[in-house]
């Protein structure tokens, strides 16, 4: 992994869980608070008799939002991963590839917010290199999956996140924040800085899910 | 049966077979890496890439299952540019170090990349660089050089039990390994090695030491546990550099466990290179005409019976033939080959072998083990248990008496000790129920079960539970002992067992006899032999046996001589010499031969043919190389009509407690020392394996 091109994770992200730097972050422990245990019974009964495996994925959704509630900083420790083999019946190397293999699932402890960046193509064309540097302006960030000196902010780039319509998106933990510009971000940052709770996630510019900007310009009058 | 056209020629291969299969069944040879007979398909080197007429696209045909009438084409145009570009693609990432590769030579993807692969590079760029893993004294790791086809990771889950292995991350920046480091604690982690198919997993004992091309091969015998997997001994000079499995389905598919395949340093250190002879408490370095003198003078008016001799576990038949048949000259009945004071009733064949034969238990539907841990005494056996165990989807029932343990297959802990058996044979015991109802029901008792004042009992017991459930019948036999030892059914073949008034093993090193001929055996501690007793230790290596000697004849280890073994099954092997042994040592028979001649007492046989029809009239068994499957004719078990009743509840004890470290060659073997030391360790920091995968 000693090669990267920009924009890969870095090495630390991925691999080894035994590195000295890895260790230092790793908790010893692992529990399931009482919040999560409601939904993992409601997870697991989603899926037949002898295919619990299959929750392996909502269950490390699971595990990264308790370590945001618990610790300000929303990832999966490897602790973790053990315990949701555990539940699952599964041996934890099968934990470890799951975990590893998605990008959404942080393998070492992030910012506070996890400032997740589309810059692909239709996010570019709308302006996402304005967000991009509202960001590093805010947050002081210099490269992709940095965290800001204040702990807050973590800096990801992620391929397209589905809302091309509402373009550029930024997505903060697992809420979007649509329609975002330059402006727009360094205020919704700044707020966060200032220890405000986010605003409701969405189109920043009011825009009715993905109705025109501005509002409707067809289908004006609706008869029933 | 399906009929298809493969490049032109009709081939008809069963129905389920993969297009791969069928290629290979008509004669064309289709390159591939993921792909492995013996394990799950993965489907993801997309080197078999063939054409299939109406297919648009070429297809990956060790995934793609065959269709009446469908048309292959193996060799045209399109497969050539796709196996190049496919090989093109592979190679991207491959380093360009096969010069200093131990896998040269004899890698699939040199030799394919030859074949199938272009002529010249077009790739400028930067190839990416993998940090190796740590996995242990056995597998050395160059991970830059993975393909990754994955065949580690199936092997690790599939055969060997052990989910430890597996892709970390995605795309450039995939990753073999255990992610969390630690060795593999996988008795058959060795096996990676042949199956990985490049150079990103090595033996770590043999790195750096030579080329495939150097090697003189020789067939041989394992004989460091009693499943006698068939090897070939790889030998440059005067050294075994490596031992590598051959393929028999019928004993070890083609695995081969790790003390095996690394005890080969083993047979370079603390060898006996030349006689010894006791003076004043010390041992000094002789001649053979000394030591030979030495030992005839100390026999000269000792009474017979006063004369024993007792077989080790690692003894070729030739060298116990010859052995009794010096004492039967001598007129001793004094021998024994059960060190281990296991109690064994010689008195039918049946009694001590491994009737449903290794190959038998993939028609095992319940399993009962007694008194063993096969995973530690045999884990290619094992192996096969949990090869049956995942083709009934898991479904099969193992029951275990003896100490828990984990056997990389669904087991259920009936117990600890022999008191069970009683329930088990009137049926009352829920697991009798399961035996009882199962078409092939097999019986495992193993050694730890025997190595006890009661072993008797318990194997009257144990047969009578097998009887009771049905597993004795005419066209299958469910009652099975599993050995530890490689020479011990050799041995109880050939009758190394005490004659009528003889005395045995515990008799005999209780101060029964004044001189013992030890041959090999280094299981007991020597402190146990009388102080009057004079032993001669005939053997290979400086052991506990050789440390309890008056006199030390050195013999030959089992790469230095042809010899004859009969594994746990029954199954006549053989194995041929691969190198002379060190210094003055001598074939083993050899040595008796000629000392039977110093005290007047030749031995009628000049060669090893001669000796063998010596062997033949013993026993006829020795009369063929190999095994016939047989079933039960005779429902009566050992210990007779009425055999002792169960006393002691006692629990049964392990029969290997360190795998690593059963014998002379593996105790002296540096790397099994290492594997010995980590073990614990490594099992600590594995993560808890969940056997159902």
């Amino acid at each position: 992994m000693s090669v990267l091109h920009p924009g890969a994770f870095s090495a630390d992200n991925v691999g080894d869980g035994s590195t000295a730097a890895h260790n230092r972050m790793e908790p010893t422990h692992f529990a399931f608070d009482a919040e999560s245990e409601a939904e993992i019974g409601r997870i697991i009964a989603r899926y037949p008799q002898g295919k619990q495996a299959s929750a392996v994925l909502p269950l490390l959704y699971l595990v990264q939002d308790q370590m945001r509630r618990h610790t300000a900083s929303g990832w999966v420790p490897r602790v973790a991963m053990d315990a949701v083999a555990a539940r699952l019946r599964m041996p934890p190397i099968r934990v470890y590839e799951v975990a590893t293999f998605y990008l959404m699932f942080n393998t070492t402890p992030v910012g506070k917010y996890h400032l997740q960046l589309c810059t692909t193509t239709p996010c570019w064309l709308r302006g996402s290199d304005d967000v991009v540097a509202a960001c590093r302006k805010v947050t002081g960030i210099k490269g992709w999956h940095e965290t800001s000196e204040d702990g807050l902010f973590t800096m990801s780039e992620v391929e397209c996140l589905g809302g091309c319509v509402n373009a550029p998106i930024l997505q903060i933990d697992n809420d979007f924040y649509e329609d975002m510009d330059g402006p727009l971000t360094e205020r919704l940052l700044e707020s966060l800085k200032r220890g405000e709770a986010p605003p409701q996630p969405g189109s920043m510019i009011g825009r009715m899910t993905s109705a025109p900007e501005g509002g409707p310009n067809t289908l004006l009058t609706v008869t029933e | 049966m399906v009929k298809l056209i493969v490049d032109g020629s009709e081939v008809e291969v069963a129905a389920g077979s993969s297009v791969l299969q069928a290629c290979e069944q008509a004669g064309r040879e289709i390159p591939h890496f993921c792909y492995h007979e013996r394990l799950s398909v993965a489907g993801n080197c997309r080197m078999c890439l063939v054409e299939i007429e109406k297919a648009p696209k070429p297809i990956a045909s060790c995934a793609y299952p065959v269709a009446e009438g469908m048309v292959v084409r193996t060799d045209t145009p399109m497969v050539r540019q796709a196996r190049r570009g496919v090989m093109e693609f592979l190679l991207i990432n491959h380093p360009l170090d096969c010069p200093i590769c131990d896998q040269g030579g004899e890698c699939d993807l040199q030799d394919q990349a030859y074949a199938y692969g272009g002529d010249h590079s077009r790739y400028a760029e930067n190839k990416r660089a993998v940090k190796d893993k740590e996995l242990g004294p056995i597998v050395k790791t160059v991970m830059t050089r993975c393909i990754q086809c994955t065949r580690c990771i199936r092997f690790a889950t599939e055969i060997a039990g052990v989910p430890e292995l597996g892709a970390t991350a995605r795309g450039e920046n995939m990753e073999v390994g255990t992610y969390v480091e630690h060795a593999l604690t996988s008795e058959l982690s060795g096996n990676l090695i042949d199956i990985c198919p490049v150079g990103a997993l090595t033996s770590k004992p043999y790195a750096f030491v030579a080329r495939p091309w150097e090697l003189t091969k020789t067939d041989s015998v394992d004989v460091l546990d009693a499943v006698g997997t068939p090897i070939r001994v790889d030998t440059k000079g005067p050294e075994v550099l490596r031992f590598l499995p051959r393929v028999n389905d019928e004993i070890n598919d083609e695995w081969m466990a790790d003390k095996s395949r690394f005890s080969f340093d083993g047979l370079k250190r603390r060898r006996l290179d030349r006689p010894w002879i006791r003076q004043n408490g010390r041992l000094v370095q002789a001649t053979w005409p000394d030591a030979f003198a030495a030992i005839a003078a100390r026999l000269r008016g000792v009474d017979p019976k006063r004369i024993g001799a007792v077989a080790g576990d690692l003894c070729d038949a030739e060298s116990m033939m010859a052995l009794k048949d010096l004492m039967g000259a001598l007129g001793s009945q004094n021998l024994d080959c059960r060190q281990d004071g296991a109690q064994i009733d010689a008195s039918r064949r049946e009694f001590y072998l491994f009737n449903s034969t290794i190959a038998g238990i993939e028609a095992a539907d319940a399993i009962l083990i007694v008194g063993s841990n096969p995973r530690r005494e045999a884990p290619i056996l094992n192996a096969r248990i949990r090869k049956r165990w995942l083709a009934t989807g898991g479904h099969m029932p193992v029951g275990l008496i003896g100490p828990q343990a984990e056997l990389t297959y669904g087991v259920t802990h009936l117990g600890d000790g022999p008191g069970l058996l009683a329930s088990l044979q009137d049926g009352s015991h829920d697991f009798a129920q399961m035996l009882r109802g199962a078409d092939r029901p097999l019986v495992i008792v193993g050694q730890g079960a025997l190595r006890r004042p009661d072993g008797a009992a318990v194997l009257a017991q144990t047969w009578r539970v097998a009887a009771s459930v049905g597993a004795l019948s005419a066209d299958w036999h469910g009652f099975n002992m599993l050995h530890s030892a490689a020479a011990r059914v050799g041995a109880l073949d050939l009758g190394f067992l005490p004659g009528a008034s003889g005395l045995d093993f515990a008799g005999m090193v209780g101060g029964g006899v004044d001189v013992l001929w030890n041959l090999g055996a280094d299981e007991f501690d020597g402190a146990r032999i009388g102080a009057g007793t004079f032993v001669i230790y005939q053997g290979h290596h400086g052991d506990r046996g050789a440390a309890r000697a008056d006199v030390i004849l050195p013999g030959s280890a089992y790469t230095e001589k042809d010899g004859t073994y009969v594994n746990t099954e029954g199954r006549v092997q053989r194995g041929y010499r691969a190198l002379f042994a060190p210094g003055d040592a001598r074939e083993d028979w050899r040595i008796l031969r000629a000392f039977s001649a110093v005290i007047g007492h030749a031995l009628p046989y000049d060669d090893i043919d001669a000796l063998r029809g010596r062997m033949e009239q013993v026993n006829p068994v020795f009369a063929r190389v190999g095994l016939a499957r047989f079933g039960a004719s005779d429902q009566s078990g050992p210990g007779g009509a009425n055999p002792p009743p169960l006393p002691e509840a006692a629990p049964f004890v392990e029969a290997v407690t360190d795998y690593y470290q059963t014998n002379p060659i593996s105790r002296a073997s540096l790397t099994m020392a290492e594997c010995s030391r980590i073990a614990p360790a490594a099992l600590a920091a594995a993560p808890l394996a969940v056997a159902a995968e």
